[in-house]
């Protein structure tokens, strides 16, 4: 199953090395790993989605706790949550038809062109991981060229905070 | 007070209480090897090599519970310590590690004895840091020291730039009084209702079972466990980290468990109802098959790391906690409650396990013309009154040492259990002599493990360690040779130590005195003359019998109840038959 955890880490070299470097030793799946410093500078904040069973999920979120600059943790997926995905997505689209079809799916999607060419067209996507997965499946007849996805970030739904 | 970088690192010891600081010196360490030499403080030890400045600043950790120091050079200085990094990391030794490193400036430039030590240190270390300030040099010792010793200890390595430690450039110091790390916190008090929930389950065990680890030895709680056993009088075993936290001649405990337990400790393993496991981590060797492990049974688990619990055997009450803490609010609950254990039941669990026991598992062959290498440990004890520190190397040697000494106390017997690194023996004996001169300090090897560090035999004589060296020679790496008679059907691919050295010369153009002994009859009189050697390091070469084996022993990915046992002994081949 797949999980998400929230980690406030400190803002130090060789942190990020820490946290992948524990996922590699102990062979624990990682599917994505995010990470920017907080609006205080002093921390980072990390989101990482791993797969795996409940046991395996459970050693993950201890080991990270053991890490010395892991400060606080939070299992986003034990509660509501809400995810955020950033997606960059590069396509040809040469024909006037073709520009205009992607427009009216961008729509539906609420995404956004952020640049194009005569034969180009670049999109801004921010939606969950499965509705980035959805719009590129909806992509028939377009060459991609390029997909930058961000990873995904989250955060808890209500009351709830991560912070130290 | 201001100080140059080096002299900063050399003061921060001091102020630490540092005794002992184990190192080799070179080129990115000279400026603190400079600072060093003009005080008086901290005694520095120069080792023959940097593997051996780190086992023995381990050994000196395990026998005194004082974190053991370090300081080697960058790049190789580094690399040639990452060994007895991981093996006090694998078993919780509290140790800090000072390497050299290249100016800032040069960093990852692949400049001269340039090694990222940070990077190859960082799966094996508690924790490690790079200085990059000066100023933030004394403050970064602290942190070292303190997460070093504290919660579950683990060694820690500080990386220090050859430019931080100029002596040009000078700081106001100041070394801090405490620490406090919001990312770092360990939990020592356990869960009052979680130790309640404990203490009930336990007084409803018609067949209890006590598993104590390391976590006992470390956490100084012998005393407790001591006490807790004897309040509930229920059976004990102990891991071989945990061997001395409960006497060996306690009628209570009833030896080592795991792949070369007796076969009381694992039978009552695979038959208890509530075990409680204490400051021990459920280990591969100790566990055997996950499935069939103790089948019957609630287990209780205290341990200070709470990444410990559960990972490899899904506990029923976690307890996470310092030991000695925990183990002080059990036996105030067994003291002051109400319910007693099942006295008639605990008798009847007594009588099967006397039963077992009377099967002398351990026995062997007395009347070899050969030396039995368990009749040199059993004289051994019997010559240092089973009072001596015992380090060992790893390999038959090291079980036969576990089995046969009898530790009656806590922090005497000193091995690599995690990492089973070879070559730990000598130098682990050197800090134990250190800390501890006038105890008597033994060296059990074999003549495989006594050549990875035997450069240290210089050391020895350097600083008068008169350790003695008693290495059971079977001219085999004996461990190995037994699994390729067990495995690989006889084929023994490389396990026969050819071209050795003659010892008794080896050791005297060391300077220290060497014995060779070949005979049953001579064992006892010259271990005897060796032992009366107060001042002088003796290597005692005793020649053993080639083809004995270590048993009990449970093949891998056998259960508790399916070991293999020695001919010698009453068993069959298949106990669990027998049983039922």
């Amino acid at each position: 199953m797949r999980h998400i955890i929230s980690i406030l880490i400190e803002n130090e070299a060789g942190a990020l090395s820490r946290v992948a470097g524990l996922f590699s030793a102990r062979a624990y799946n990682i599917e994505s790993l995010t990470v920017a410093p907080t609006e205080d500078p002093s921390l980072s904040r990390m989101t990482i989605v791993s797969n795996g069973t409940d046991r395996i999920i459970e050693q993950i979120t201890k080991q990270l706790n053991k890490l010395i600059d892991v400060v606080t943790l939070l299992e986003l997926t034990d509660g509501p949550y809400i995810e955020r995905e950033m997606m960059l997505l590069k396509v040809t689209a040469t024909t006037e038809e073709s520009q205009q079809q992607l427009r009216r799916l961008l729509e539906v999607f609420e995404g956004h062109l952020i640049d194009h060419t005569s034969t180009t067209m670049t999109i801004q996507l921010t939606e969950t991981g499965e509705q980035l997965d959805s719009f590129i499946a909806a992509l028939t007849g377009y060459e991609i060229l390029e997909t930058v996805r961000s990873g995904l970030s989250g955060i808890a739904r209500g009351d709830k905070y991560l912070k130290v | 007070m201001e100080l140059s970088g080096g002299e900063i690192l050399i003061r921060c010891l001091k102020d630490e209480g540092v005794e002992y600081l184990f190192g080799y010196p070179g080129g990115a360490v000279l400026h603190i090897y400079d600072a060093l030499y003009q005080q008086k403080d901290v005694k520095h030890i120069l080792v023959r090599h940097e593997q051996a400045a780190t086992h023995a600043a381990d050994g000196y950790a395990r026998a005194t519970g004082q974190p053991g120091v370090v300081l080697v050079t960058s790049g190789p200085g580094a690399t040639n310590a990452v060994t007895g990094i991981a093996t006090a990391y694998m078993d919780s030794i509290p140790m800090v590690v000072i390497t050299g490193q290249v100016a800032t400036a040069n960093i990852g430039s692949d400049a001269f004895q340039e090694v990222d030590a940070v990077g190859i240190t960082r799966p094996c270390v508690k924790h490690n840091f790079l200085v990059k300030d000066i100023n933030k040099l004394a403050e970064t010792v602290k942190k070292a020291f303190y997460v070093a010793t504290t919660g579950r200890p683990g060694p820690v390595v500080i990386d220090v730039p050859k430019d931080i430690t100029d002596p040009a450039i000078k700081v106001s110091y100041h070394y801090p009084d405490d620490v406090i790390m919001r990312s770092y916190q360990p939990t020592l008090k356990g869960h009052p209702g979680q130790i309640k929930r404990a203490v009930d389950l336990l007084l409803t065990a018609k067949k209890p079972m006590i598993y104590t680890g390391g976590g006992v030895v470390l956490g100084r709680a012998s005393e407790e466990l001591r006490s807790f056993a004897k309040a509930l009088n229920y059976p004990v075993t102990t891991t071989l980290m945990g061997l001395g936290s409960m006497p060996a001649d306690d009628p209570q405990f009833l030896g080592m468990l795991g792949m070369h337990g007796t076969y009381e400790s694992n039978m009552a393993m695979h038959g208890c109802d509530v075990l409680i496991a204490i400051g021990a981590r459920f280990d591969d060797r100790v566990t055997g098959k996950i499935a069939e492990f103790c089948p019957h049974a609630k287990i209780i688990h205290i341990d200070i790391d709470p990444s410990s619990i559960s990972k490899t055997i899904t506990v029923d009450i976690p307890i996470v906690g310092d030991v000695a803490s925990v183990l002080q609010e059990m036996n105030h609950l067994l003291q002051t409650g109400k319910k007693q254990p099942k006295a008639k039941d605990i008798d009847a669990w007594w009588k099967t396990i006397n039963g077992w026991r009377s099967k002398n598992c351990m026995t062997y062959d007395h009347h070899s013309d050969k030396i039995k290498p368990q009749a040199a440990i059993e004289l051994l004890h019997e010559i240092t009154g089973g009072d001596a520190y015992v380090t060992s190397d790893v390999g038959q040697h090291q079980m036969w040492a576990a089995q046969y000494y009898g530790f009656n106390k806590p922090n005497r017997w000193i091995n690599s259990g995690g990492l089973g690194t070879m070559g730990f023996g000598l130098p682990a004996a050197m800090g134990v002599q250190l800390a501890y001169p006038e105890e008597t300090v033994v060296c059990v090897t074999g003549e495989g493990s006594i050549q990875m560090c035997i450069q240290e035999l210089s050391t020895c004589l350097q600083y008068g360690l008169p350790i003695k060296i008693i290495a059971l020679n079977n001219r085999y790496l004996g461990m190995v040779r037994q699994w390729q008679e067990f495995f690989y059907e006889n084929r023994y691919s490389h396990s026969y130590m050819e071209s050795l050295p003659d010892f008794v010369k080896l050791t005297e153009s060391y300077g220290h005195v060497g014995m060779r002994v070949e005979r049953p009859e001579d064992l006892k009189p010259m271990m005897e003359k060796a032992f009366a050697m107060k001042d002088r390091l003796v290597f005692m070469d005793i020649v053993t019998d080639q083809t004995e084996n270590v048993y009990p022993m449970i093949m891998a990915g056998k259960a508790h109840n399916e070991m293999h046992m020695s001919p010698n002994c009453e068993l069959p081949q298949s106990p669990e038959r027998e049983l039922s």
